[in-house]
């Protein structure tokens, strides 16, 4: 565990992107081969289960500190961050210990069948044998996000430096499913991939917008400046739904999210079809809310996708298909390798012979000459309930990660509508301790509406303005929350807006974010839920 | 009727008004009794200035030609029958609580201070009194100080290995105060220290006031960059991401606060390094110093004085928040540099005329003041 907290201090002791792939591999080359494993689950997000619920950790880091219990949540609201706020509390300990980080994990893991005196005799213990950086990291294993300040390409990194496997191949073997516990690094080395692994995901191709920002819209021209020949790009329309690969291999199926999480009950749909396909078949593609051959804007599927259950109702108000964009594995072979067209060729052969074309759609080739022409039918998307198009270059092979060069998104102008700022929140991890997280309105005769929150798209150094005025303009407390004067203006963006009963002001947006602050704008001019309301359509 | 206290707090600052003077107040006024030079407790425009004899050369450097009249710790001086006098506060070298004492009634102002001794600052010493009033910029008990000598052991430490590995030092702390204190403590084995002008420029006010410090040397068009490199240099938070950093690249840069104590702070200040050293109290520092005083009743001008004053209550003081323009941290945390614009017009007109003057004399030697981070 001492070397799991130094590598945590010392990541966090550079901002150098060669700085922390040196550490990690020294980090690597010092530890267990199990601590290796360990390590690189909890930096791709695969968290031991929680043992503990995080209110009895609490309380009995309350305890522990010997403060009262208010006094540890305006701690917390300062720190912006759990195991820290605990880490910081509580008393130097006397005592080390030398634990590995395998043997952590399988302390915590052990828990599952204790009572809960044993576990907090267990807790205490612990504590007692940390230091203040060691806590923090062993606070972050039983609690909360193991979000760290490096990237899983930076890992990767690391570990092909010191194997000598390609980035990609290592991306592919820790992709989906695998237990740190069964997992051992010397499979993962491996020259020959040796992992049986029916149910592992490809790594996604993520594609680069064409704009960075909202503001700054690109012409067709400036496109065909930066893509060269229209004939050499495959144009489909960009979906709002949920990225997925449906895998069929061994009279098996499996549905992975984007974020990586095995999905495959949630969209009974799809079964009938993946279980049709072929062994040794893997898709990408969209899945949507689909009624009627059409598909329904993003908040439909919203509904369904937080729940346990799908209810029947449910299954029947919101029905789902795949909007398929691509082929990875065609009859047991990985053809990544090949290009856009011939991909293209094999998934459209798949999808001619399925039975179930109303579930196992294909995403739609845009036929256009000029970049003119395209940026036109663009102007269509939000009719076509999409979020813009999609380009792919035909000669491109499938990669890995987000990059430029090969598929590019060009999204539409997102709606916008200025609003004031009537709540603020404090906000977490660097943003700790400073107003970040803000609540909107617009105007409904003469009150305030609130209609959204959002958190991104100020810069830092706007960021410390508002905190300075909210700081100034506090009309009152509620726990974290500020009542803030109704003064500021800025113009929120979105990419979707629906009505909502869940909602006061009666709306639900997509992606609402901070387009930029109106400083020219007095709040008597900031715009009316009737407008806002308007931009529903029907 | 009640009695009068002998000190309140107005909207010009600390006011006596049996002796007819001010303490630390941040509109001009006719006699002003000053804790320490920091720019957010002494401002400019003063009729008469009262400070301890450290003080002098730096405030008259940071404030001109002023009428100053200086003392040493414990000597008293009477204004309409009010006995004045000043203890050291540990904050700074000059930095003075202000005893404050008629007809038996006693009354402190802590200004600002920590309670350990730095090696170059006269340390704190508790005043015995019926009524403090203290500073509690880091009133919150995840703010717990280590020793300095382990910071300093980790500065140098640091310090080392960038030599090791070929890239320059640079080290950020604010001009009056922690560079001193830095330097003091800076292991001189390991190279020369070289200084921004605006360190140096307040170096040499203490100098001609008979403070000895380690040698520096400044930084200026002719310094040779190969050699400066080879050694350490010291800047004020003002000049991190300028380009006269950058002509020292590559180069690790830390960072000297009492913020660094929080992860999300230092990683918002993109820092190399950041090393948790502080001018100011701790939570225990704070809690024992008030304790020390024996007082009646506290009152709180800044920091976090809400948590603060309602945990002293929980565990039996008198405690009472009180507004202030001091400092900068949690509620009158301030930007570094600019008064946002487009927002002084949204304050009321009393604020807007304290935060203007405030924000545009104020240099970079606030600890709290950044507290919400420079856009680095």
């Amino acid at each position: 565990m001492k070397a799991f907290a130094q590598l945590f201090l010392s990541l966090d002791e550079t901002n150098k992107t060669n700085e922390k792939v040196k550490v990690l591999k020294e980090y690597f080359t010092a530890v267990p081969d199990t601590d290796k494993m360990h390590m690189l689950a909890l930096f791709t997000g695969r968290r031991p289960k929680r043992q503990i619920n995080s209110t009895l950790v609490r309380n009995w880091a309350v305890e522990a500190s010997n403060i009262p219990a208010w006094l540890f949540e305006e701690s917390y609201h300062v720190v912006g961050d759990l195991a820290e706020t605990m880490a910081l509390l509580m008393p130097e300990s006397p005592n080390s210990s030398s634990k590995t980080l395998t043997e952590w994990i399988e302390e915590i893991n052990d828990l599952n069948d204790k009572t809960e005196a044993d576990k907090k005799l267990w807790l205490q213990q612990s504590w007692a044998m940390l230091d203040s950086q060691e806590r923090f990291v062993f606070n972050k294993l039983l609690t909360g996000s193991f979000r760290v300040g490096v990237s899983q390409n930076l890992v990767i990194k690391a570990l092909a430096d010191i194997s000598g496997l390609e980035p990609a191949v290592l991306t592919h073997r820790i992709m989906g499913s695998w237990m740190p516990e069964t997992y051992q690094y010397t499979q993962l080395i491996e020259e020959q991939d040796a992992a049986e692994n029916i149910s592992r995901p490809y790594p996604f191709f993520l594609a680069y917008p064409i704009q960075e920002t909202s503001e700054k819209q690109k012409t067709p021209e400036e496109v065909g400046i930066a893509l060269g020949e229209a004939a050499e790009w495959q144009a489909e329309w960009k979906w709002d739904g949920i990225r997925a690969q449906l895998i069929k291999r061994c009279g098996e199926i499996f549905i992975w999210s984007r974020g990586e999480d095995l999905a495959t009950e949630k969209f009974p749909e799809l079964h009938p079809f993946l279980n049709a396909l072929p062994d040794g078949t893997v898709i990408d593609g969209e899945i949507l809310s689909f009624q009627n051959g059409l598909p329904m804007p993003f908040n439909v599927l919203q509904t369904r996708i937080g729940r346990k259950n799908l209810s029947r109702r449910i299954l029947e108000e919101s029905p789902v298909a795949l909007i398929a964009y691509d082929c990875l594995e065609f009859g047991g072979e990985d053809i990544r390798y090949k290009t856009q067209a011939e991909r293209r060729v094999l998934l459209e052969n798949l999808q001619s012979t399925t039975p179930f074309p109303e579930i196992f759609r294909i995403s739609a080739l845009i036929t256009f000459n000029t970049w003119d022409e395209l940026g036109s039918l663009r102007e269509q998307s939000r009719a076509m309930i999409a979020e813009g198009i999609m380009l792919k270059r035909k000669s491109a092979t499938y990669q890995v990660g987000r990059r430029r060069g090969d598929w590019w998104k060009w999204k539409i102008d997102p709606l916008s509508v200025d609003a004031v700022m009537i709540y603020a929140q404090k906000g977490h991890g660097r943003r700790a301790d400073l107003y970040t997280d803000y609540t909107f309105a617009v105007w409904d005769g003469d009150k305030l509406v609130p209609f959204a929150k959002a958190y991104s798209g100020l810069t830092d150094a706007e960021i410390n303005k508002v905190d300075y005025f909210i700081k100034r303009n506090t009309l009152e407390k509620f726990g974290p929350v500020r009542t803030v004067k109704p003064e500021l203006v800025f113009e929120i963006g979105f990419e979707g807006i629906n009505k909502s009963t869940r909602h006061k002001s009666g709306i639900a947006l997509r992606f609402p974010r901070i387009l930029r602050w109106r400083h020219d704008k007095p709040k008597e001019e900031a715009d009316t839920l009737e407008s806002l309301k308007a931009l529903l359509g029907e | 009727m009640a009695k009068k206290p002998l000190l309140e707090f107005t909207d010009i600052g600390i006011y006596c008004a049996r002796g007819k003077f001010y303490i630390d107040p941040w509109k001009p006024v006719h006699d002003a009794v000053i804790t320490h030079a920091h720019a957010d407790h002494a401002y400019w425009g003063h009729k008469h200035y009262l400070a301890h004899h450290l003080s002098k050369e730096i405030l008259l450097y940071r404030l001109g030609e002023i009428q100053l009249q200086t003392v040493e710790y414990g000597e008293t001086v009477m204004k309409n029958g009010v006995a004045i006098s000043l203890y050291p506060a540990g904050h700074v070298i000059g930095s003075a609580q202000i005893r404050v004492e008629y007809q038996g009634e006693v009354w402190v102002v802590s200004g600002d201070y920590k309670v350990e001794d730095d090696g170059i600052s006269t340390p704190f010493e508790p005043v015995r009194c019926h009524h403090f009033i203290s500073e509690c910029t880091f009133g919150m008990p995840v703010y717990t100080w280590k020793p300095q000598v382990q910071i300093f052991e980790d500065v140098n430490n640091w310090w080392r290995t960038n030599l090791h590995n070929g890239v320059a030092t640079v080290l950020v702390g604010y001009s009056l105060g922690k560079s001193q204190r830095i330097l003091q403590n800076l292991d001189l084995f390991n190279g020369k220290v070289y200084t921004h002008g605006v360190i140096e420029n307040t170096n040499e006010a203490l100098r001609r006031n008979g403070v000895l410090l380690n040698p520096t040397e400044r930084i200026t068009q002719d310094s040779v960059k190969e050699e400066v490199r080879k050694g350490i240099i010291l800047a004020p938070p003002s000049s991190v991401g300028t380009p006269w950093m950058r002509k020292f690249q590559p180069y690790s840069f830390g960072y000297c606060s009492g913020w660094m104590a929080i992860r999300g702070a230092k990683r918002r200040r993109a820092a190399d390094r950041g090393f948790v050293l502080s001018d100011h109290a701790d939570w225990n520092g704070l809690i024992s110093a008030i304790d020390a005083t024996g007082c009646e009743s506290v009152y709180l001008t800044h920091g976090y004085t809400a948590t603060f004053s309602r945990y002293l209550s929980e565990i039996g003081f008198d405690a009472h928040e009180v507004h202030t323009l001091y400092g900068g941290e949690e509620e009158d945390e301030a930007p570094s540099k600019s008064p946002p614009e487009g927002q002084t017009s949204n304050l009321s007109e009393k604020e807007n005329n304290n935060d203007t003057l405030k924000v545009s004399s104020f240099g970079e030697d606030l600890e709290g003041a950044n507290a919400g981070g420079n856009a680095i």
